[in-house]
């Protein structure tokens, strides 16, 4: 079956068909319409859940928090200042060991004020231990949100199904709602129930500390061939932790995620017909970073980035862990959408080799 | 499958999980065997579980009693008082 939907539909439908027990959500733009839609669905009866209204997105985190470590199936949504709010609940789900989806809405992050799209929310859980994905499209967000259920619960961590905000969350396209039963919730590890007679993260000192990050890095790591496999069984594959474009014989090399990829591909069909060797590697996932794909890159590159840390975009940084002598491109904050004719500029500015310095913060936008 | 190690996450109850607890106590419960009625009440409220009744007795474990102070808040006898360590 085919529907016309927004991101934030398509991500909402995705849930309804992985049946979660539990939602709880404090509305935030431009999240608030997957949980309406959600709520929606439950008083309708179309979806069997509890909807917990809750004051704040640290109560959202922590009603799940409590009701996944009893055994339930959880999902949340939220977006920038929320998602800050939440900040250290995000902390406990993962260092608990627990599986539950999502879906953030990213957007800039204050101040100055500011509602628009961007990635600087989403990558503040990147030292939490959360897998993290980033969609291109409505479709994906539905694929992805449905591979999260599945892929979190095998490895027992959260993952959060990042789409850019309005670009994705509010424009609408044609996804396919797709004919997928998700298995049954695996056990966990452990679970709480009233005859339980141990405690959940006593204080630790030390060595048992090391040994929880130590673990869950492992886990996280060892999530990377969960994340193929799961792509590969279903009914369309994206090609793993990473999407190549027009990658076989390019000489020059865009790496970036989002929603804007689907702009800078047109730009970079733009520079083919040119007979330009360009072609892109699109990341479709943050953390477990995908470094064997980066690795593999033969040519120059060019990353550019929707957030910052320090001087560089976050992107950029993560690329140069693995790649020396990488162009770094900063912009698209706060709901600067650039178009295809912007990523012609960029670029041709980069193969002609225009771009003088590592790290250029650009603001030329149509 | 993955196996998963949670070990490190969940604890079971043991006596002195964290050590000799009693060395960070600065005042010492001392009762009254006069004054107590034995109600067991501070037995109910002592959170180390560390007060027995033993032959219509109180008995404190002092190796792992931190000192909290809350058997001599909750008891209806006033038959526990708080010394400071060194002085009782």
């Amino acid at each position: 079956m085919k529907k016309l939907l927004t991101g934030n539909h398509a991500i909402a439908e995705a849930v309804k068909i992985a049946k979660p027990d539990i939602i709880a959500a404090y509305p935030i733009t431009p999240q608030t319409s997957i949980v309406e839609k959600l709520a929606e669905m439950v008083e309708n009866s179309e979806l069997d859940a509890e909807f917990v209204r809750v004051e704040s997105e640290y109560t959202a985190l922590s009603v799940i928090l409590g009701a996944i470590t009893a055994g339930a199936r959880g999902f949340t949504a939220t977006s920038s200042q929320g998602l800050l709010y939440m900040y250290e609940v995000c902390w406990w789900v993962a260092g608990s060991r627990l599986p539950m989806v999502m879906a953030i809405a990213t957007r800039a992050v204050g101040a100055p004020w500011n509602i628009h799209g961007d990635h600087q929310d989403i990558i503040v859980l990147r030292d939490a231990g959360w897998i993290i994905g980033m969609v291109e499209s409505a479709q994906e967000a539905f694929d992805m949100t449905l591979q999260a259920f599945k892929i979190s619960e095998e490895v027992s961590l959260p993952f959060a199904v990042g789409l850019d905000g309005f670009q994705l969350t509010h424009t609408a396209e044609v996804v396919k709602i797709r004919d997928y039963e998700l298995p049954k919730r695996k056990p966990l590890p452990y679970t709480i129930e009233p005859s339980s007679n141990f405690a959940l993260n006593a204080v630790t000192f030390g060595i048992p500390k090391l040994k929880a990050r130590h673990e869950q890095a492992k886990d996280l790591e060892k999530s990377k061939e969960v994340i193929r496999r799961v792509d590969k069984e279903f009914p369309v594959s994206y090609g793993g932790l990473t999407e190549e474009y027009r990658l076989d014989d390019a000489e020059y090399i865009v790496v970036m995620m989002g929603g804007w990829c689907g702009d800078a591909k047109d730009a970079i069909d733009v520079l083919r017909d040119k007979g330009i060797q360009i072609g892109m590697l699109r990341l479709r996932f943050l953390r477990p970073f995908p470094r064997k794909e980066v690795e593999k890159l033969d040519g120059k590159i060019l990353v550019v980035d929707r957030s910052n840390s320090d001087y560089r975009g976050v992107l950029g940084l993560e690329v140069s862990t693995v790649k020396h002598d990488i162009k770094n491109v900063v912009t698209g904050f706060g709901g600067m959408e650039l178009d295809t004719q912007d990523f012609v500029k960029i670029f041709t500015k980069f193969v002609n080799n225009e771009m003088k310095k590592d790290v250029e913060w650009w603001y030329d936008s149509a | 499958m993955l196996e998963i190690d949670v070990s490190y996450l969940i604890s079971k109850p043991k006596v002195g999980a964290a050590g000799k607890t009693g060395l960070w106590r600065q005042f010492k419960p001392i009762v009254d065997e006069d004054a107590c009625k034995c109600c067991k009440v501070c037995v109910l409220y002592c959170p180390e579980n560390v007060i027995e009744v033993v032959d219509d007795r109180l008995t404190i474990d002092y190796e792992y009693c931190k000192g909290c102070g809350i058997c001599s808040n909750v008891c209806i006898s006033n038959a526990i008082e708080m010394v400071k360590e060194g002085l009782e």
